[in-house]
């Protein structure tokens, strides 16, 4: 493996549009990112903010059509994602970069037993013949934590919970040792024990295998413990981009901060009414010219209606899309300096 | 194919054998052949059908072995003019030309039973893939693929057949066909060749219903997140066609498989009663019964023999098809 300075994906201005009867959407609208080796990024934002859109172009998995990637570079490994013929990105898919996906209810086929899924994958990419797929399934069975693996290798889906069940979808995604995984919401579908068993799992596995993560979820509990770094998403694009413990302690941008504040606080918010941002998100298809966030800032001002706000640089790892961001920013260090007090 | 779900047995240590059967889970395949049990009319259906299935394999050799009478053979002392009706020495009685009918309905059961069977399985070859394969790619294919569909049923399948048939008769009969005939009766069996461009005429008819149901099926399945789990997972089109899909539409192909060999059947009947399709020395139950029409009158027991079994088989194969039916559909499930 060839060192491209560290860096295993990096996604230059992707934009990866929906042609509908409403107009086109654009789900992801210049999205710009790097992932180094063995880091741990997450994207959060809204239901419908392109988390998984901006996921499934780097695998090219959009349907095509209604969708497109109409611009920008995914470059994987050195690898023009965009310029490879189906065949050769097959070859990526699932040995190079794994995918996760949200329900393991549905992600796993209901007609087929666990050992034949398992086996699928590295038959087909490790070139194991049927025997040594089996071995090889059983082992990544026990690496992810089945229980008497054994005996239930031959199993049904339908006879898994689903926590065993998203398990499976772990060694499955693991099994060729990607470099790359990316998690779309793989807690969502889970009870919170099981979900904790699962994150911890997932760690536990980079760790050992030295795997880059894309975490994407809508829950700032979770990648808190889980990144290094952050990318907040809203209307397909980036809103802020940071490493996590600044993010955490000093947002630079509206929603962000909005985002913070709708985290309920049992300590310290019982019996009082929950914090939530005003209005709904924007109809993707239908963009006003302004800040798309606009109708919904607390802090908002007539040129945020008007023009789109610049991508505005804090520090060297800190970005965040609003005309204001210096100012938004030097109100959450205030805050913060206040708490600390 | 294991396609029958095993129930599951968690073998967790310190449960105990008994706590094994408790757990033991039912899965859709059992709990079809259950009530598919249940079915008066189905089970019926599936004991005629067993007992066709057996007396027309092992029929003909035992009949040959206990009392020396074959299809085509005319014993010496019969009288040419007269047909003999039911007996010991030939339970159905005789045809015009003096064979015994017994040993001529358990023959032309064979070739009756097959042409259902193997037309049914080019139908369900050719259907499956064609309708999965524009299901699943969508879009204009799919139209383009569903249209050629929609124009080959406005045309009636009776005219096709009978085009294929006349058109691949006699010195025109593809290659693999004579080839296969003669694998399977001796060089130069026209008559045999002849049977076997019937059972792919047929089957290359009765395909587009077949393709309708798959498409459908895969439609409402390509959208699910285990086809793009697969995706991501790199397995390529044709894996995921017919390794994660189509095993997961066979429900209604079983049905619908089941309720094309009757119908087959009943076409290859019409065919030979028009003369184009089983041709003598060779038999089916529609060409006996297109024989026995004939003298109906003075030996009805040339017609009503073949014509008997052949609709005794017919009603237990829908019978079955239906109960089938009823078995899969969740919605007639009685708990």
């Amino acid at each position: 493996m060839s060192d491209h300075n560290g860096t295993i994906l990096s996604v230059n201005n992707l934009k990866t549009y929906f042609q509908t009867e409403d107009g086109i959407v654009k789900a992801v609208d210049g999205i710009s990112f790097e992932l180094k080796k063995g880091e741990t990024l997450g994207i959060v934002g809204e239901s419908g903010s392109g988390k998984s859109v901006t996921n499934l172009s780097v695998m090219r998995l959009i349907q095509e059509p209604p969708g497109k990637i109409v611009d920008g570079d995914i470059v994987f490994d050195g690898i023009d994602i965009r310029g490879l013929s189906i065949d050769d990105v097959r070859k990526i898919r699932g040995k190079r970069i794994a995918m996760i996906f949200q329900d393991p209810m549905t992600s796993l086929n209901p007609f087929l037993k666990i050992s034949t899924q398992l086996m699928e994958v590295s038959r087909l990419h490790l070139g194991h013949t049927k025997k040594e797929a089996y071995v090889h399934a059983l082992k990544m069975l026990k690496t992810v934590g089945i229980p008497d693996a054994e005996s239930r290798i031959d199993n049904y889906p339908h006879e898994f919970s689903g926590g065993m069940r998203q398990r499976v979808m772990i060694a499955m995604a693991l099994s060729c040792d990607p470099e790359l995984l990316i998690a779309d919401e793989p807690t969502t579908a889970l009870d919170v024990t099981i979900q904790a068993q699962i994150l911890e799992l997932i760690k536990d596995l980079k760790e050992r295998m030295g795997t880059s993560v894309i975490l994407i979820t809508h829950d700032l509990g979770v990648v808190a413990g889980m990144t290094e770094k952050i990318i907040v998403m809203y209307a397909g694009k980036v809103f802020e981009q940071a490493l996590t413990t600044e993010l955490f302690a000093t947002p630079a941008s509206p929603y962000t901060k909005g985002l913070l504040r709708s985290v309920p606080d049992p300590a310290h918010e019982q019996g009082k009414e929950l914090y939530q941002i005003p209005g709904l998100p924007p109809d993707v298809a239908h963009l006003p010219a302004g800040c798309p966030f606009a109708e919904r800032c607390y802090r908002v001002e007539d040129i945020c209606r008007r023009e789109f706000p610049p991508f505005v640089q804090i520090t060297q790892d800190h970005h965040s899309l609003c005309h204001f961001a210096k100012e938004v920013y030097a109100e959450s260090v205030a805050e913060r300096a206040a708490l600390v007090k | 194919m294991d396609f029958w779900i095993r129930g599951s047995a968690t073998n967790n240590q310190g449960m105990e054998a008994e706590q094994q059967k408790i757990v033991k889970g039912t899965s859709l395949w059992r709990d079809a052949w259950k009530r598919l049990l249940k079915n008066k009319l189905a089970v019926f259906g599936l004991i005629v059908l067993v007992f066709m299935v057996v007396s027309v394999t092992i029929g003909p050799p035992l009949l040959a072995w206990t009392t020396g009478l074959t299809a085509d053979f005319i014993p010496a002392d019969s009288d040419l003019l007269n047909s003999f009706p039911p007996s010991s020495g030939h339970l159905m009685g005789t045809d015009e030309a003096g064979r015994d009918l017994l040993a001529r309905v358990l023959q032309g059961g064979r070739i009756s039973l097959m042409v259902g069977i193997i037309s049914t399985f080019v139908s369900l070859i050719v259907g499956v893939s064609y309708g999965a394969i524009a299901g699943y790619l969508g879009g204009r294919i799919d139209n383009l693929m569903m249209r050629i569909v929609d124009i080959i049923y406005a045309i009636p399948y009776i005219l096709i057949v009978i085009v294929l048939l006349s058109v691949f008769r006699g010195p025109n009969t593809p290659h693999w066909i004579a080839w296969m005939s003669e694998k399977f009766g001796g060089a130069g069996n026209q008559g045999l060749s002849q049977i076997f461009l019937l059972f792919f005429a047929l089957g290359l008819v009765s395909w587009l219903t077949m393709a309708r149901v798959v498409r459908g099926q895969i439609l409402s399945l390509k959208n699910q997140e285990f086809v793009l789990a697969a995706k991501a997972t790199g397995v390529s089109a044709f894996g995921i066609i017919f390794k994660h899909l189509v095993p997961n539409a066979l429900g209604p192909v079983i049905i619908y498989a089941t309720l094309t060999v009757p119908s087959v059947m009943l076409t290859e009947a019409f065919l030979s009663y028009l003369g184009l399709g089983v041709q003598a020395p060779y038999a089916s139950w529609g060409s006996l019964a297109s024989d026995g029409v004939k003298n109906i009158a003075i030996f009805p027991w040339q017609l009503i023999f073949p014509g008997v079994t052949m609709a005794l088989t017919l009603f237990s194969l829908n019978f079955l098809g239906d109960g089938i039916r009823d078995a899969l559909d969740p919605q007639t499930r009685k708990f």
